[in-house]
């Protein structure tokens, strides 16, 4: 039957796509960048859209949910997964609202007055069934697809407001957001970059190697090194794993440091990361790698750290610049509510 | 050979008179002790025509550039030497009368030290420092010329902010230069250069003490050229070795100290004492400061620094630092029970060693780089530093890191508690780690992982540049306490004990 065949390739993709996650996280595979993975599960969620059967949106969303749950599972580091299927839960939501007729944004306002007025109306189960719903789902996450695709380029366009000429900027590891903004910056503007190699895994070299192909005048600094070169440095422009709901950040080990540094001497701290970074978590655990037991010791490697947000002065994003306060309020348009918890 | 060694004499002086008469035309700049080291130095001295003025303070600045200390220090020393000299040399002097005077002057307020210490200071910059100068290395390719010690070359590309430092590579370092069997430098002086510039010998107490045994060495093997008298030869002929050893690396603090400490003693032999009498007293004079200033300081340092241990701490230390681990060791056997954090950083890794030293004694460690910095230290109670010198503006200067560590530390609330000898106690001022530094080889930072080093050719990359700091200095306002032979103190008491030292001596 050409149902069951679909799903059954269905099933195999999902499953890659699973195994896929879980070698990047162990270290064995390449490490993927997170537009690249924020690209691959929105696929395979219209993928899953298009293929599954469902009849309405409430089954959908149950297994775009369901789906979503094992891939956060699978790879719970890499929030991005998570943050494309709490996207696609909103998508559904408005086009499912859309049909209906109502406005999906009248509804999410939890005013003190819908909580009085409302009584149970918002006791929504999506179990109306329309026939265009699939096409405009679909379209939607194209939008959608689209949008990731022109992030990085819509955050290195804002390069050449922040940095002047003959700055010194100071950025940690390597982050793909990061090196195309100073890439753009370059095109027009002569300033000097200082890497800091960020070990064990020493990704700072890497950063360095391609800024100075560009004729980026670089230097690598080991990270012992931060707070003693910091008071030349006149901006901290780094990237970030995720971006936590209070405005802090999920950020490589030593950005802390890098942070404190940077507030001492005064410094602003610019954060780039594109807005499918943004994620609804608060707290943060320590996230260890690995633990190697040498007869008496015990050695740490914690693959990130916690940057709280009152070190942050600026996130520059896909769409536009904001302080870390207003954080909150850009992800309560991204997501509903009621999907924070997938 | 006697006739040629007068006739050089006749030549210095000659010189010298020359140059004094450019300079009595010149305005009165700075005190007269300048004159009076210039004079000292220009004795005649067969193997060392003294002809230009830096020449002169070479000897005694290059190693004492890490405590540029104020000309009073020397020049009280001097100012005995001085009056016997000049009992002798009266009559071939010809227009000293006003800096004469002024000599006596300083001689008799000798013991009023108050009038002299605040003075204005004219203090030279330490050449290592100058590399950006053509004119300072000029001179000093002139000076190493003269004292047939090897110029070391910089190597590698360095990033602009740094160019007034040197950078070499540990490829090549100038022992490579120098000819087999060595003539001009005693060769465990040779060897000794060669342990620091590949770094076999690293830390501050190391590197003086082994410099103090090799100066035993030297002095046991020295004999006094007739016609020339023990204190003064030997001091001349200890210069050449010292630019050799600070082209291999340049002085520490620690080594700045104990080699001003040396010069006195030598300087101080009265003429009347016979050779073996006095290499008798010099290698006892070693022996002690070897002792009291390392040895006993750190017993010291370990006993006030057990009451600050208690039961169920968790102590954070960097790196590898002796009088660190000492301390630890100490309290271990002193029955406290504590576990420690040791925290690393690339490419020294020199905490590796520190853990070895502590996990065979039993200590429980914990071992992290420095970039997990903000992750351990919700865990710890105490952080011990070790310090490279302790600066007179209150300034920690110590290994590339340490700033780092006690400025989280101070974020997360733990105290820092700095441990260091008073004879690291140096009388300069810095605020930043830019204007005196070190720079290590750069093809340290260079790293294979997953099989790819992606800075192998970065010499060929025109606009890349790799920086390997050594040292950097930390505000006094991070640290909490620091542990002395003298006591406990505060970061910014160091004037104070300097004072006082000055005085005693």
């Amino acid at each position: 039957m050409p149902g069951a065949d679909k799903e059954t390739e269905l099933s195999e993709r999902i499953e890659a796509f699973l195994s896929e996650l879980k070698r990047c996280g162990s270290g064995a595979g390449s490490l993927r960048g997170s537009a690249e993975t924020a690209r691959e599960t929105t696929s395979l969620l219209r993928r899953i859209t298009a293929q599954a059967r469902w009849s309405n949106a409430g089954d959908l969303m149950e297994i775009i949910r369901k789906e979503g749950r094992r891939m956060t599972a699978g790879q719970p580091s890499e929030t991005t997964v998570g943050n494309m299927v709490r996207r696609v839960l909103k998508i559904i939501r408005e086009e499912y609202a859309r049909s209906r007729g109502s406005t999906e944004e009248a509804d999410q306002q939890e005013s003190l007055h819908k909580l009085l007025t409302s009584g149970g109306s918002s006791e929504d189960n999506f179990r109306q069934h329309f026939t265009h719903l699939k096409a405009n789902v679909i379209e939607a996450i194209n939008e959608l697809l689209t949008e990731l695709e022109g992030t990085t380029d819509n955050i290195s366009m804002q390069a050449l407001e922040h940095i002047h000429s003959n700055e010194v900027i100071m950025t940690i590891g390597r982050s793909r957001t990061v090196e195309a903004f100073l890439k753009d910056a370059a095109r027009k503007r002569k300033f000097h970059v200082i890497v800091a190699e960020c070990a064990p895994f020493c990704q700072g070299h890497e950063m360095a190697t391609s800024l100075s192909k560009e004729d980026i005048e670089t230097t690598v600094i080991p990270d012992a090194a931060i707070f003693a070169v910091m008071s030349r440095v006149n901006k901290v422009i780094i990237g970030t794993q995720t971006v936590l709901a209070n405005g802090g950040l999920r950020a490589v080990n030593g950005t802390h440091t890098l942070a404190l540094a940077a507030k001492h001497h005064s410094t602003p701290l610019i954060v780039c990361a594109p807005m499918f970074k943004l994620s609804p978590q608060v707290s943060d655990t320590p996230f260890t790698r690995f633990s190697e037991i040498l007869s008496k010791v015990n050695a740490h490697c914690p693959v990130f750290d916690y940057v709280p947000p009152e070190l942050i002065t600026l996130f520059i994003s896909n769409i536009g610049g904001n302080a870390p306060s207003y954080i909150y309020r850009l992800m309560s348009e991204l997501y509903h509510p009621e999907d924070h918890e997938l | 050979n006697e006739g040629k060694e007068l006739t050089k004499e006749e030549k210095q002086r000659l010189r010298k008179e020359k140059k004094q008469h450019k300079k009595n035309k010149k305005d009165d700049k700075g005190p007269p002790e300048k004159e009076k080291e210039k004079e000292k130095a220009s004795v005649p001295a067969p193997s060392k025509p003294a002809t230009q003025s830096p020449a002169h303070k070479a000897p005694a600045p290059v190693h004492a550039s890490e405590s540029a200390a104020a000309a009073e220090k020397p020049a009280k020393s001097k100012a005995e030497l001085r009056a016997e000299r000049r009992a002798r040399q009266d009559s071939e002097r010809t227009s000293k009368q006003g800096k004469k005077e002024g000599g006596q002057q300083s001689a008799s307020s000798k013991p009023k030290a108050t009038p002299n210490e605040l003075q204005p200071v004219v203090k030279r910059l330490p050449e290592h420092v100058q590399v950006d100068d053509p004119a300072a290395l000029k001179k000093l390719a002139k000076k190493l010329e003269r004292q047939q010690v090897p110029l070391r070359s910089d190597y590698g590309y360095k990033v602009s902010l740094f160019s007034h430092l040197h950078q070499y590579s540990r490829k090549s370092p100038p022992t490579l230069q120098i000819s087999i069997p060595a003539t001009v430098i005693h060769p465990s002086i040779v060897r000794l250069g060669l342990q620091y510039s590949q770094g076999i010998i690293a830390g501050s107490n190391a590197r003086s003490v082994a410099l103090l045994h090799t100066f035993k060495q030297v002095i046991q093997d020295y004999s006094t050229p007739p016609n020339e008298e023990l204190s003064r030869d030997l001091v001349n002929k200890l210069s050449p070795y010292i630019s050799f050893l600070s082209q291999c690396r340049p002085l520490s603090a620690s080594m700045g100290n104990a080699i001003k400490y040396i010069k006195k003693e030598i300087s101080n032999i009265p003429s009347q004492c016979k050779e073996e009498e006095a290499k008798g007293k010099l290698q006892a004079c070693i022996d002690s400061y070897i002792n009291e200033k390392i040895i006993l300081a750190s017993e010291a340092i370990s006993k006030y620094a057990i009451e600050k241990i208690s039961d169920g701490d968790v102590i954070l230390v960097y790196g590898c630092s002796s009088l660190v681990n000492h301390i630890l060791c100490k309290a271990f056997e002193k029955q406290r029970k504590f576990r420690v954090i040791v925290v690393d950083s690339r490419p020294r890794l020199e905490g590796r060693e520190a853990l070895r030293r502590l996990v065979k004694k039993g200590i429980r460690c914990t071992y992290v780089l420095i970039s997990a910095l903000s992750y351990i230290l919700p865990e710890v109670s105490k952080v011990f530093l070790g310090a490279h010198a302790l600066l007179a503006n209150g300034y920690v200067m110590s290994r590339v890191g340490t700033s780092q560590i006690a400025l989280v530390a101070k974020a997360y609330n733990v105290p820092v508690l700095v441990c260091c000898e008073t004879y690291k106690f140096c009388e300069r001022v810095q605020t930043d780690s830019f204007v005196s530094n070190e720079l290590d080889d750069p093809d340290d930072l260079i790293v294979t992982r997953n099989g790819k080093s992606h800075l192998e050719n970065w010499q060929t990359v025109k606009s890349l540049g790799l920086l390997n700091l050594v040292y950097d200095v930390t505000p006094p306002d991070f640290v909490d306490l620091v542990i002395t032979d003298l006591g406990m103190i505060p970061c910014t008491s160091v004037p104070v004990v300097l004072r006082v030292k000055n005085v005693d001596q």
